[in-house]
């Protein structure tokens, strides 16, 4: 690891102005030479190997006191970004009223990491990828921007087939996100000129020719909290995985349902290692609307999740797995009780 | 054979000389910082060390650091309780699992400068004098380990696991215990000693 220096902040101003002192404050937070501390999960793993480099860190633990608080409201659900990842998957509330968020929360990494891991640092963790985890592999366009890819015609069974683009099939590897982004919530962003808020579904971005800008924080920037709005008692998290427990997803299905009288009048679908981002399917969805639940119904709408999918040599198979994944996530969600 | 009585006879031990041959390697860079607790955030020079306060086990430990250096290398490298043991040394294993007030966290993805302050418990800290912990005496009594590496990690686990309430039935240890992987595949045995033991930790 390479050396860095540390500090402190013991409020959010102070965490602001010293994330803030990168010498190019426009980078995307993915490059910035001052990273922010939480969990660490992510950024200590990245760091022994080398892939993130910062020259300062900037501990921003000590604010967890103001934002990492678990607030079930009536109109909606306010959750703080230093809150851990355990404590949010163990609130009744949040089991009861949002049961995608509790179980994407449970069944993500191992007891330890969840303890350790806050949601801002989830939703910001980094992908998988291999090859861009191993810097001996020069090629890859998130570290070194056109280097090109090794793992376009490398070993990329774990990769992205939606979202992709010619520079970059990295997957997503995050759990909690798909919850976020089919619930329509919310992120609170904090910087310099004080509190910003705008739909998660805009925080990733897909890589495009610009693999190496992931998301739309810019440096001296910190996800302070997240807002989903409405309950959403009938909804699920379904992961499958190489192995039953403590893996990334091949692929994930967040769906929650509004059923009434037997008519879904409202449903949300969104997907997980299958995309570079997180990814809501609006096909899907406008399939369900308005229709009553067959098992025919919820083939179409994974058909529709999938059409504009692109697999490569090793990764076709998700697309067969993650239809079947959306399909049994919108059948354990009808029959679900609630 | 004789290696290991010659060693015994002088005195001299792999984890000693390790110590020693690294001790002196590291005395020209043991320049001294400021004090942490100065007013945050001033950034300190990442060439040197940082003297902090590190609460293992119920005791103050001062020490001088690289801001670089984990819970795991500070409990091993500077505090000698090698207990906790480095498997992967990135969050993958549970090997190095300690306890951070009252969470099982993986010691080596935690900055031992983030962790001043907070209550360290490590395998060392686990028994009362002679008398051992229940999940000790469990792993113990059901033959729970067979190389014994990833054991400090699993017993730690364990006694968080069962404090966390994870521990009711065989299939809720085997998903909150998926942290600590075990290649000599102790996994029925691991399960049956948290049957015995959780009982009397939480009755305690």
């Amino acid at each position: 690891m390479r050396p860095f220096s540390y500090q402190r902040a013991t409020d959010p101003d102070m965490a602001v102005q010293a994330l803030s002192a990168d010498a190019a404050v426009d980078n995307p937070l993915t490059r910035a030479t001052v990273q922010p501390l939480a969990g660490g999960t992510t950024l200590i793993d990245l760091m022994k190997l080398d892939v993130m480099r910062p020259a300062a860190i900037v501990d921003i633990n000590p604010l967890a006191e103001g934002w990492s608080a678990i607030d079930p409201g009536r109109e909606n659900l306010r959750l703080g970004a230093l809150a851990k990842m355990s404590d949010v998957a163990a609130q009744g509330e949040v089991q009861r009223n949002y049961p995608v968020i509790a179980n994407s929360l449970k069944l993500a990494a191992s007891a330890q990491l969840r303890n350790m891991a806050t949601l801002g640092g989830n939703v910001m963790q980094r992908t998988r990828c291999p090859y861009f985890r191993d810097v001996s592999y020069e090629n890859c366009n998130k570290r070194n921007p056109g280097s090109g890819c090794a793992a376009m015609d490398g070993v990329n069974r774990m990769h992205a087939v939606l979202g992709v683009s010619d520079q970059c099939i990295a997957t997503y590897p995050g759990d909690f996100a798909q919850a976020l982004i089919a619930l329509d919530a919310t992120v609170e962003i904090t910087g310099r000129s004080g509190t910003r808020s705008m739909p998660f579904a805009q925080l990733h971005k897909a890589p495009g020719s610009t693999p190496e800008t992931e998301t739309a924080l810019r440096s001296g920037e910190l996800i302070s909290a997240f807002v989903v709005p409405g309950r959403w008692p009938r909804s699920v998290y379904l992961k499958a995985r190489d192995r039953q427990s403590y893996e990334f997803a091949l692929s994930s299905a967040a769906v929650a349902l509004d059923v009434q009288h037997g008519a879904i009048k409202d449903a949300r679908v969104a997907l997980g290692g299958v995309a570079t981002v997180p990814w809501r399917s609006r096909e899907a969805e406008a399939l369900l609307k308005g229709q009553t639940f067959d098992d025919g119904l919820a083939e179409r709408a994974a058909e529709a999740a999938f059409a504009d999918a692109k697999g490569r040599q090793y990764n076709n198979f998700k697309i067969a797995l993650g239809k079947r994944v959306v399909a049994r996530a919108l059948h354990r969600a009808v029959t679900m009780e609630i | 054979m004789s290696g290991n009585s010659s060693s015994r006879l002088s005195g001299f031990d792999r984890r000693a000389f390790m110590a020693c041959a690294a001790g002196s390697a590291l005395v020209p860079m043991t320049a001294r910082a400021g004090a942490l607790d100065a007013p945050a955030p001033v950034a300190q020079d990442p060439a040197l060390h940082v003297e902090i306060t590190l609460r293992v086990n119920g005791q103050d430990k001062r020490l001088s650091l690289d801001p670089r250096t984990t819970v795991l290398d500070a409990l091993r490298e500077h505090l000698k309780l090698t207990g906790s043991k480095k498997g992967c040394d990135h969050g993958q294993c549970g090997a190095c699992t300690v306890l951070i007030g009252e969470r099982r966290v993986v010691s080596c993805l935690t900055l031992a400068l983030a962790a001043e302050g907070q209550e360290i418990t490590t395998i060392e800290g686990l028994a009362t004098g002679d008398q051992l912990h229940p999940m000790q005496q469990a792993f113990i009594d059901n033959d729970a380990f067979q190389c014994g590496y990833c054991t400090p990690g699993q017993i730690m686990s364990a006694v968080a696991c069962v404090k966390e309430g994870h521990a009711s039935s065989d299939a809720d240890i085997r998903e909150y215990m998926s942290g600590n992987i075990c290649r000599c595949a102790a996994y029925p045995n691991i399960v049956a000693a948290m049957k015995q033991a959780a009982p009397e930790i939480t009755k305690g």
